[in-house]
């Protein structure tokens, strides 16, 4: 065990989300020393930031806007400081959600894309999915072959970031799975890593992605 | 596939027995969770017995202890009646919450809990049986029953799975209450009926008692399979019905 003082620290964004001491307790047992609050310069001052997301689409929105969670996340992202989003907290990151009641509200927009309900016969998928990791992924890196659990209705099905840059843009690197359609199950783009799954509740595997999430803090 | 074992918790203890051999202490629920998750439980569930209403402070204690050591997805069910008892459970640690009684009373509860905390929070739990001769007759033959089965409602228990999962629940729970305590396997024309007609996840419980009877209730439609006593007192473990499931062709953790 490394002393306190070299454990990166980690802010989980706490805005009246659902079950968020799960998450916490997984980063600790990840390595990470956790604050579960709302206050945003411990949120933009904090080697991490987790944004965590359960409920509809439009309710993470407008409760992670009114705590300024949405301001913290711009300017981390702005200083390279690394975010992770977790379920809804990945979708949030996109541009909006086709969920009914979802139609005003704005996600973050990081990425261009929209969450759309999942064409499969039994929604919400619920339960244990093996993903497709694309080579050079820290996040799953020794861990892509088991399974993560997902519990959600929408998925963004489309990844449609193009690079203006001239290819001087490090290629955000895709994770996807599949229910009913191949959806995004993770991102990781710089400093902003999501995933749709919940690593929390997904047992070893998921402990191994938040080590290496909190792993790659140190070197950021 | 999921496979869930279901503890039922009284006053913090866990009753109905548990027989296995390397634990500590075999009353403890937090105990048990830790088991079942090293053994590749796929969730799990605390079914809440617990009668008076002072005890339920334990509930929530035992609810954060295992959520601080198990990182799995835990559903908590029994005796929840409003939206704030289903808040103070996710926030002590559950990932989803069991309804059952309070919402055939009150149906509006499903949508209240769907629309503050998501459908993705709420197992239905229908408590379904045969109509017994003599009672009044429903449109399936199946009716929700209340008391551990001991008292009919009246209400078809298919077409009261299809109005809950229209007004917000994110998954069924469906325990026959023919087959529960039997051991002579799932219902699985219960479960055909049911899945025939709804689209949100479903849970087969009621009947687990050999190793044969998992596949069937996935081939019938359940989406994971719920059992007690066959888990508690070893006869079968959390692998073997894996693999039994897995040799059907349906995809396992």
């Amino acid at each position: 065990m490394s002393s306190t003082a070299s454990k990166p620290d980690v802010v989980v964004l706490d805005y009246g989300s659902g079950n968020v001491r799960s998450a916490v307790r997984a980063l600790e047992r990840a390595g990470a020393d956790v604050e579960l609050t709302a206050d945003l310069r411990r949120a933009m001052d904090a080697d991490g930031l987790v944004v965590p997301g359960v409920g509809a689409f439009a309710a993470v929105a407008r409760a992670l806007r009114e705590v300024h969670g949405d301001r913290a996340v711009e300017r981390r992202l702005a200083g390279g400081r690394p975010v992770l989003g977790i379920c809804v907290g990945l979708q949030v990151m996109f541009e909006a959600s086709t969920e009914p009641g979802a139609g005003d509200a704005e996600g973050l927009g990081e990425w261009p894309g929209t969450a759309e309900r999942l064409p499969a016969p039994v929604v919400p998928h619920m339960g244990w999915s093996t993903v497709e990791a694309p080579a050079g992924s820290v996040l799953f890196e020794g861990i892509a072959d088991e399974r993560f659990y997902f519990v959600h209705s929408y998925g963004v099905q489309r990844w449609e970031m193009v690079d203006t840059t001239g290819g001087r843009m490090t290629p955000p690197l895709v994770t996807w799975a599949e229910h009913g359609a191949p959806f995004v199950a993770a991102v990781e783009n710089g400093p902003l890593s999501a995933t749709q799954f919940h690593p929390e509740k997904s047992g070893d595997a998921g402990a191994e992605l938040l080590r290496n999430w909190v792993r790659s803090l140190r070197s950021a | 596939m999921r496979v869930i074992p279901c503890l039922d918790v009284d006053a913090g203890r866990v009753v109905k027995g548990v027989n296995f051999a390397g634990l500590r202490d075999a009353g403890d629920p937090v105990e048990l969770a830790r088991r079942y998750d090293a053994e590749g439980a796929d969730e799990l569930t605390f079914l809440d017995v617990t009668a008076s209403s002072d005890a339920r402070e334990t509930t929530y204690e035992i609810v954060s202890r295992t959520a601080e050591q198990v990182f799995i997805p835990l559903t908590v069910g029994g005796g929840v009646r409003t939206v704030a008892d289903v808040g103070r459970l996710l926030r002590a640690g559950a990932d989803k919450v069991g309804v059952n009684t309070a919402a055939i009373a009150r149906p509006e509860l499903i949508a209240e809990i769907a629309d503050r905390y998501g459908s993705q929070v709420l197992v239905l739990s229908v408590d379904a049986r045969r109509v017994q001769p003599g009672a009044p007759a429903t449109a399936s033959g199946f009716e929700v029953t209340t008391h551990g089965g001991r008292r009919g409602t009246g209400l078809d228990a298919v077409e009261w799975a299809v109005r809950a999962a229209e007004l917000g629940a994110g998954e069924v729970l469906l325990n026959s209450m023919d087959a529960d305590g039997t051991k002579a396997g799932y219902d699985l024309e219960l479960l055909g009926l049911v899945r025939n007609v709804v689209s949100v996840p479903l849970i087969a419980s009621g009947g687990a008692g050999a190793l044969e009877h998992f596949e069937p209730a996935v081939a019938a439609g359940a989406d994971a399979v719920l059992a007690a006593s066959v888990f508690h007192f070893r006869e079968l473990t959390i692998g073997q019905v894996k693999d039994a499931v897995r040799a059907g062709g349906h995809p396992v953790r």
